[in-house]
Parts: structure tokens; C-alpha cells; sequence
């Protein structure tokens, strides 16, 4: 679990998450969603939570998020704990929630207009990050008006001009056709390797976790809860068609699904 | 109904993921929609329209002549009425050419009455749509009063405000301000959660969100709310202008009726579906210029 690698263990600790647990209050009872969650994710680091659903990936991020309360343990971010959403952890959901009213230029910006900035400042940063992204050519397009992929693109951008610490992504290329998502997930760690963010990226995909992160966090299912953390120390670019990619894969994989095949079926908890 | 029950839940799963299953269809309706709408199916469009309202007319020319009724004026008569009520010089009576008069005060009493009912339910609706407190407090008193028909106000509404204009605002106020503070309601409380979220992780908090995010999520259930709000006050504009008023279309309409002037009263009516429709188009107007981010929603 401790990292030994000089580069990264040297970097301050981020995020700590200790002995996080959250039940549902559901109509039929109380749901154990999550259970005896500990994580700590340094600065710059890339982190993917996978599990099935009901493994409790989503909930945990949407506790770092400050969305939802945890009935037990803690999260703190630099040593502060978290209580609420704030501008330091941005998110990125699946379906994207942009603000439908706002063009591409305007929702980039939402984050610093809403802060005491300069407009002309304001303009600066989004043309910027608008730029990072690739979208300048359609800053007055409304959400309505963008395919799957640039409105993710948007969603990304609008996190990165708030200059958020942490990126939180929500299975965000889950809704996405396989050659944009692939497309997106390059883009991914070329702008998490300019801008030296720390990443938290939820999925149920052993690929796209072995090819993003630079450590797995396992999870499964019933209650939710983090099983193992697996390095992943190929060198970047990845090749998703090496022998070494492949292995990892399978490793990730067998870890994964040992606990689904005897024990029971998937519990049916509140994960999305 | 109650404002509570005006929004299930589910029905507001429904709604978002519905608009989440539309929306890569979306642009390309856009590009078919809106822009370079060309002359020939606006013709047919506006031929279209007026197939029934000629129909209509040549039915009630028929029937007349038929019957032999001398109660209802043929359409012709009707006509005449009308040109007499706008420019004078055929039937020089009391109402020749009084149509400007009767038609601003009857426009100034319908939107007065609007505007009001819109400046009290639109921040009242966004308050008790996100405010569970206030929602708690006004929700039965409003669910109590809403059933009230508006023109069982008429007596005290006289007792309040007097014969006069003042009453005709008045029941034009309450008849408009329902649907425009519930839709209101409506709209806010079925804003996507996740728009919460998202302004709340990109430091958006407290009253803020009233405007960058409550306000404009609402806008096409406001905008609802106003439309029908805005054919509620000229429905009422006939009860309101009962109330002993000397000028109005509403007045005219109730003059007709003692005098026994059938087509006094048909021409009144006229142009108040006229000028309700014009009202309407313009409220229609402004809805797509201020959602032009949804295709949903244009009309």
C-alpha cells in the first residue's frame, strides 16, 4: 500500500480517507452501502476506484465530493475535513450536468464568474481552458448542441478554469461510444500530466483503470467496500496489446471477481 | 392538488432521463428548426389555420339564414359592427368608433392584473419550490384558496377595492396568479439534482444559486405558467370589468347583453380572442429568445 517509488512517495498527501462508512436509509431497511473505507491519495496522483455496481465506488466519491454525509469515519483534504461540496474538489459526472442554459464559453466559466474575478480575468481563464480542450471554435454553442464527447470535454474544462485540486470523475466516458472514449482517456492523461492534477476516476472497466491509473483501488460489493490496491507501474504511454498490460489485466480481473462468483449476487445498494 | 403533490418523484426521474434520452437527437432537429424557415410552409402553415375559423364563419352565415333568427346577427352585420366600433360613421351611436378607448383600458386592467400576479408568484413560486419551510407554511393555505372559482371573489372584491377598475385588477390578479406560481413551483422542484451539484462543486452556494441556477432551470415552467396566466386574465378581464365599470371590452361585451345588441357583444368578443392570441404569440416570443438552449421548449 505504501508507495515506494521516490517521485510520488515523496508528494504531500492530499486526501485521507479513514474507516468511511455510509448506510442507506432505505424504504425497506437500512443498506450498508459502504464499509471500513481507507484511502490516502497523494498530490498528483491517478487513482481508479473499480468494482461492479454496489461495490460502493460511486458513494465513496460522492462522500470526497461532499455531497452526500458519511454515517462514520472521515474525509479530509490537507488535513482539513470535508464538509460539503467545494471549489477544491470538482467533479465530473457521467451525464455531464452541464448548465443546459449556459454556452460552452459560459460554463467554463461558471466556477470563477461565481467567485470575485475580474470578468476581463474571467474571459482569460476559460479562453484558456477552452483552448486546453479543444473547443474553442464552439464557445457559443449551447450543451444541446455537442456530441457526448465535447460535452464531457466541457464538463473536464469547467473543473480545471475553478482550479480545482482534485478531479472526481464519475464512470464519466461510461455513456460514451468506444473511439471517443479512447480519445478521451489520451486527452485525459495528456491534461493530468500538464496540470499535475490529482485524479479520482471511478469504473467498472479493469481496462480503463490498468490504462489510467497509477494504482486500483479493488472494491466489491455487499456491503461495499475496498478489498486490495494494485500498482500499476507500466510505463505511459500504455500499450493495451503488451504481454505486461495483459497481465495486469488478468491479475486486476481475478481479484475482482473472486468475490462475485461464490459468495452472493450483487447487492442491490444505492451506488449510482 | 396540492403544490407537494404537483411533482412525484418518479415522475421526476422520468422527466430528467427523458430529457437526457432526447438530447442527442437534439441538434438535428435544431438545424431543420428555428433558421431558414422558407415561405412555403409558412404559407401553408398560416392556410392551415385559417381552414377552421372560415368554416366556422360560413357555418354561422348558414345557420342564420336558415333559421331566420333575428337573435344572432349575420357575420356580415357583425363586420359592419366592428368597423363601425373602430372608425365611427356608420351607426354614429354611443359606441362608434370607442373601440381605442374601451380596448387600452381593458389591455391596462388585463396586464396590470398580470403583471402583478407575475411579480408576486414567480419569486414567491421560486421561494417555496426550494424552500421546504416556506413550503410547509403556504402550501395548504395556497391548496385551500386555490379551488375558490375567482368569480366567487366578485362581491368581496367589490368590498375591498369599490366599483371600479381597482376590483377588475384585482380578480384578473387572482385568476393569473395560480398557474403562474405553480408552474413556478413546478419548475423548481423539478430541477435536475445533479445542476445542484455541479454549481455547489464549482463554489456556486446559498442565494447565489437562486439566480445562476433555480431561476433559469425554472424558466420553461415559468414561462408556462405565464402563458397560461396570461389567457387566464383576459378570461377574467369580462368578469372583472362586471364590476360597475364604464370602459372596457368586458364592460362593452355586459352593455351589449342588457341592450340587447347581439352583435355589440359578438364583436367584443372577437376582439378579445384577437388581442389574447396577439399576447399570447408575443409571450411565445419571448419564451424562445429566452430558451433558446432548449429545443424542447420552442413553440
Amino acid at each position: 500500500m505504501l508507495d515506494p517509488t521516490a517521485s510520488r512517495g515523496a508528494a504531500p498527501v492530499i486526501l485521507e480517507v479513514r474507516d468511511l462508512g455510509k448506510v442507506y436509509d432505505a424504504s425497506n431497511g437500512p443498506v450498508e452501502a459502504l464499509r471500513g473505507a481507507n484511502l490516502t491519495v497523494r498530490k498528483g496522483e491517478f487513482i481508479c476506484l473499480l468494482g461492479a455496481s454496489g461495490c460502493g465506488k460511486s458513494t465513496l466519491l460522492r462522500i470526497v465530493a461532499g455531497f452526500e454525509q458519511a454515517t462514520q469515519g472521515s474525509v479530509a483534504v490537507y488535513g482539513c475535513e470535508v464538509d460539503g461540496p467545494g471549489p477544491d474538489r470538482g467533479m465530473v459526472f457521467q451525464d455531464y450536468a452541464l448548465f443546459p442554459w449556459l454556452t460552452v464559453e459560459q460554463n467554463i466559466g461558471f466556477g470563477p464568474s461565481h467567485r470575485r474575478i475580474a470578468p476581463k480575468e474571467v474571459a482569460k481563464l476559460t479562453e484558456k481552458f477552452m483552448a486546453m480542450v479543444g473547443l474553442t471554435a464552439f464557445a457559443d454553442r449551447y450543451p444541446h448542441q455537442l456530441s457526448g464527447g465535447m460535452k464531457q470535454r466541457v464538463a473536464i474544462a469547467r473543473v480545471l478554469a475553478n482550479d480545482a485540486d482534485i478531479l472526481l470523475m464519475d464512470e464519466p466516458f461510461g455513456a460514451l461510444d468506444a473511439l471517443t472514449r479512447s480519445a478521451l482517456q489520451e486527452e485525459l492523461i495528456e491534461l493530468w500530466r500538464t496540470t499535475k492534477l490529482t485524479v479520482i476516476f471511478v469504473t467498472h472497466s479493469v481496462e480503463e483503470a490498468v490504462l489510467l491509473a497509477d494504482r486500483v483501488v479493488v472494491m466489491t460489493a455487499g456491503p461495499g467496500r475496498i478489498d486490495c490496491e494494485v500498482e500499476v507501474d507500466l510505463p505511459r504511454p500504455r500499450d493495451v496489446a503488451s504481454v505486461e498490460f495483459n497481465a495486469l489485466r488478468r491479475d486486476v480481473t481475478r481479484r475482482l471477481t473472486s468475490h462475485i462468483g461464490g459468495s452472493r449476487p450483487v447487492a442491490a445498494t444505492a451506488d449510482s | 392538488m396540492s403544490l407537494q403533490g404537483t411533482v412525484s418523484p418518479q415522475l421526476d426521474r422520468a422527466v430528467a432521463t427523458a430529457s437526457v434520452a432526447t438530447a442527442p437527437t437534439a441538434p438535428a432537429r435544431v438545424a431543420t428548426r428555428g433558421r431558414g424557415r422558407s415561405l412555403g410552409p409558412r404559407l401553408r402553415a398560416v392556410a392551415l389555420a385559417v381552414v377552421v375559423p372560415l368554416g366556422l364563419l360560413l357555418l354561422w352565415d348558414v345557420l342564420v339564414r336558415w333559421t331566420g333568427t333575428r337573435l344572432v346577427p349575420l357575420p356580415s352585420g357583425v363586420a359592419v359592427m366592428m368597423w363601425d366600433f373602430a372608425f365611427g360613421g356608420i351607426y354614429d351611436d354611443a359606441y362608434s368608433g370607442s373601440l381605442p378607448i374601451h380596448f387600452w383600458k381593458s389591455v391596462q386592467r388585463v396586464y396590470g392584473g398580470f403583471f402583478c400576479a407575475a411579480l408576486v408568484g414567480i419569486p414567491l413560486g421560486l421561494m417555496i419550490g426550494r424552500i421546504p419551510l416556506l413550503r410547509a407554511m403556504l402550501d395548504p393555505t395556497l391548496s385551500l384558496l386555490r379551488p375558490i372559482p375567482v368569480t366567487a371573489w366578485l362581491p368581496l372584491s367589490m368590498i375591498f377595492f369599490g366599483l371600479g377598475p381597482k376590483s377588475a385588477v384585482f380578480l384578473v390578479f387572482l385568476g393569473a396568479f395560480y398557474p403562474i406560481l405553480l408552474n413556478t413551483v413546478f419548475g423548481v422542484k423539478s430541477v435536475d439534482a445533479r445542476l445542484f451539484e455541479a454549481a455547489g462543486m464549482l463554489g456556486c452556494r446559498g442565494p447565489q444559486l437562486f439566480r445562476a441556477v433555480v431561476l433559469p432551470a425554472a424558466l420553461p415552467s415559468i414561462f408556462n405558467g405565464l402563458r397560461l396566466g396570461a389567457s387566464f386574465a383576459w378570461i377574467l378581464i369580462v368578469v372583472g370589468e362586471m364590476t360597475g365599470v364604464p370602459e372596457g371590452l368586458g364592460a362593452v361585451i355586459m352593455d351589449g347583453r342588457t341592450l340587447s345588441r347581439t352583435d355589440l357583444v359578438i364583436t367584443g368578443m372577437i376582439i378579445i380572442g384577437v388581442t389574447g392570441f396577439v399576447s399570447d404569440r408575443l409571450l411565445v416570443l419571448l419564451s424562445n429568445y429566452f430558451l433558446r438552449w432548449s429545443p424542447q421548449h420552442h413553440a
